[in-house]
């Protein structure tokens, strides 16, 4: 069994640990997250976990604090912006969004440049660092992420509603606004976590890759989030097994493979000529 | 008094140093660019598709320090490469979030890549340069390339001029226009080379992670303040390139800001101010 000479490393049972983790929780919450069509948003929760880091290491307090705290943050400040704007356009939020991502950079590259920490540093909160999890990390991991999960399992239903259709929703007494916010506040835990192993930067590739193919194979909500689920855990093992046995980092194949699973998917329905049955609040969002 | 007298001795003095006169004169071209590319990114809501620039700005540039050749080969190459590519894909030439997303996620696994084979390529010094790509180095330019960079950004301006008013009533009214005789598709596609261009110039400035700070808040603060489309995108000009100014003189009379973080707080704060600003001072 090739497995065997892999997991006999404990670093790298813990990374395949890990790495399952983050892939079962990316799975449902990018589900969610592409069905709404917030990739940018979530995009930008991803990069405000290194200013996060890169602060809390300045203060010396534990990362894992910064990390949450700012993307929780972020989360809240999209979240409640978004609805108040008088004229609550795509435009306006996108514009909110960029800035909030490139104000937490530059905060991030500033903290790092206090902290006169070394570079190695700074590409491993960019990039991560898969390979030296701790068992520490994992359990808090678990923690953290099936709490996530049963947050979102709580709301699941009425968050596909409200995505789906956000006025009849609202029409049916449904608190589309609270569901929107709490909505990106969870993604915020949930990628705070998940970049404390993935790094800022590769993280979002998880969120958006299993997802995405998994609504381009099916328009039916548990089947999709059980695929962008099962998609996201093989593309993050095989991605920990290449990794392994080249010279090359881990994110890159796990990005490979989830976008080749994407272009994959994306060609055979083209062939089938079916069109998108994905849920179409989407069409409506992508519009003009 | 003589803080006053101060104030304007330090900024003379300021300009005495080489290098922030090239920062200086760079950095005019590169927010002039961006204030007006920003404009017209935020009117178009494509501030998703700049962020897909920058990550691919930053893979371009990893790949050519990976590869050995010059970094803005890699850089312009890969934006412009990507940024019309997005306009050929997309429908009526604005691709959809999830394809862009998952482009870039792609994009990113790619740039990870070609980091640690150029870490790993035993050129030695070598954090420095990708740290560089990613946050910018403003202040480290020749007096050539930031001249280079000036001409670009004022080519990717009198590019934008000239197709300003077409490209207005594409952005608003893109039926309309196309029944108008405009081409709408071709617009969109010319458009997202020049934000790839403005992606790959600003990425020498303030750094591929950063840049879409420089696209997005002054462009939105100008949205804010009028909805006339001349005076927007003056202003949305003006906010830019005022902030890489009041930036660069920030970093000068405090050195530990890096220009770069300077710039994106002022570009920043002065989105946050016309948000606040009341609605009757609007000129809405």
């Amino acid at each position: 069994m090739i497995a065997g000479g892999i997991l006999s490393y404990p670093f790298m049972v813990n990374a395949f640990e890990a790495g399952t983790i983050v892939a079962v929780v990316c799975g449902a919450m990018g589900w969610f997250m592409v069905l709404r069509r917030q990739t940018f948003a979530g995009h930008t929760l991803a990069v405000v976990g290194f200013p996060g880091a890169a602060g809390a290491i300045l203060l010396g307090i534990s990362a894992g604090i910064g990390y949450v705290a700012f993307c929780a943050g972020a989360a809240l400040i999209i979240g409640a912006a978004a609805g108040t704007a008088e004229s609550p356009s795509y435009q306006d939020e996108s514009a909110l969004i960029g800035t909030v991502q490139a104000m937490a950079l530059a905060l991030g590259f500033l903290f790092v440049g206090l902290y006169h920490g070394n570079l190695t540093g700074l590409t491993g909160l960019l990039f991560g660092s898969f390979l030296g999890i701790t068992r520490g990390q994992v359990a808090a991991l678990l923690l953290i992420g099936s709490g996530a999960m049963i947050a979102l399992g709580l709301i699941g239903r009425r968050l596909l509603y409200a995505s789906v259709d956000p006025d009849v929703a609202g029409a049916a007494g449904l608190p589309v606004r609270a569901l929107a916010i709490g909505f990106l506040v969870l993604l915020g835990i949930a990628v705070a976590e998940a970049c404390q192993i993935t790094g800022s930067l590769l993280v979002f590739a998880l969120l958006v890759l299993p997802p995405a193919t998994a609504q381009v194979i099916t328009g039916r909500p548990a089947i999709g989030i059980g695929i962008g689920i099962l998609l996201g855990v093989a593309v993050t093992w095989a991605g920990l097994v290449a990794a392994f046995y080249s010279p090359y980092p881990p994110g890159f194949y796990i990005t490979t493979f989830g976008f080749g699973a994407y272009v994959v998917a994306r060609v055979a329905r083209g062939i089938n000529g079916r069109r998108s049955r994905a849920p179409t609040a989407a069409a409506a969002a992508a519009g003009p | 008094m003589t803080a006053a007298i101060d104030h304007v001795a330090g900024l003379a003095s300021m300009l005495s140093h080489p290098f922030m006169r090239n920062a200086f004169v760079a950095g005019t071209g590169i927010g002039a660019c961006c204030g007006l590319v920003g404009y017209f990114v935020v009117l178009r809501g494509q501030l998703f598709t700049g962020d897909a620039l920058s990550h691919v700005a930053l893979t371009g540039a990893l790949a050519a320090l990976a590869a050995g050749v010059d970094l803005r080969l890699g850089l312009f190459g890969a934006t412009i490469a990507v940024g019309v590519g997005m306009g050929l894909l997309g429908r009526s030439a604005r691709a959809d979030d999830v394809v862009i997303g998952s482009v870039f996620a792609w994009m990113m696994g790619l740039g990870v890549l070609f980091l640690s084979i150029y870490a790993t390529g035993g050129s030695g010094a070598n954090g420095t340069a990708g740290v560089s790509v990613l946050f910018g180095s403003i202040l480290g330019l020749s007096a050539t390339a930031s001249w280079t960079a000036a001409l670009v950004g004022a080519g990717v301006c009198l590019a934008i001029v000239a197709v300003a008013r077409p490209l207005l009533f594409a952005s608003v009214d893109e039926a309309v226009a196309a029944a108008a005789g405009v081409p709408i598709r071709l617009l969109g596609i010319a458009f997202l080379g020049l934000v790839g261009v403005t992606a790959a110039e600003t990425t020498e400035a303030v750094g591929a992670l950063l840049l879409l700070g420089l696209l997005a808040a002054p462009a939105a603060a100008a949205h804010r303040l009028t909805t006339r489309p001349g005076r927007g995108i003056a202003v949305s000009t003006a906010l830019a390139v005022g902030s890489v100014w009041a930036g660069l003189a920030l970093s000068y009379a405090a050195p530990s800001l890096p220009p770069s973080f300077s710039i994106i707080a002022v570009a920043t704060s002065l989105f946050v101010l016309a948000q606040a600003l009341p609605a009757k001072t609007r000129a809405f």
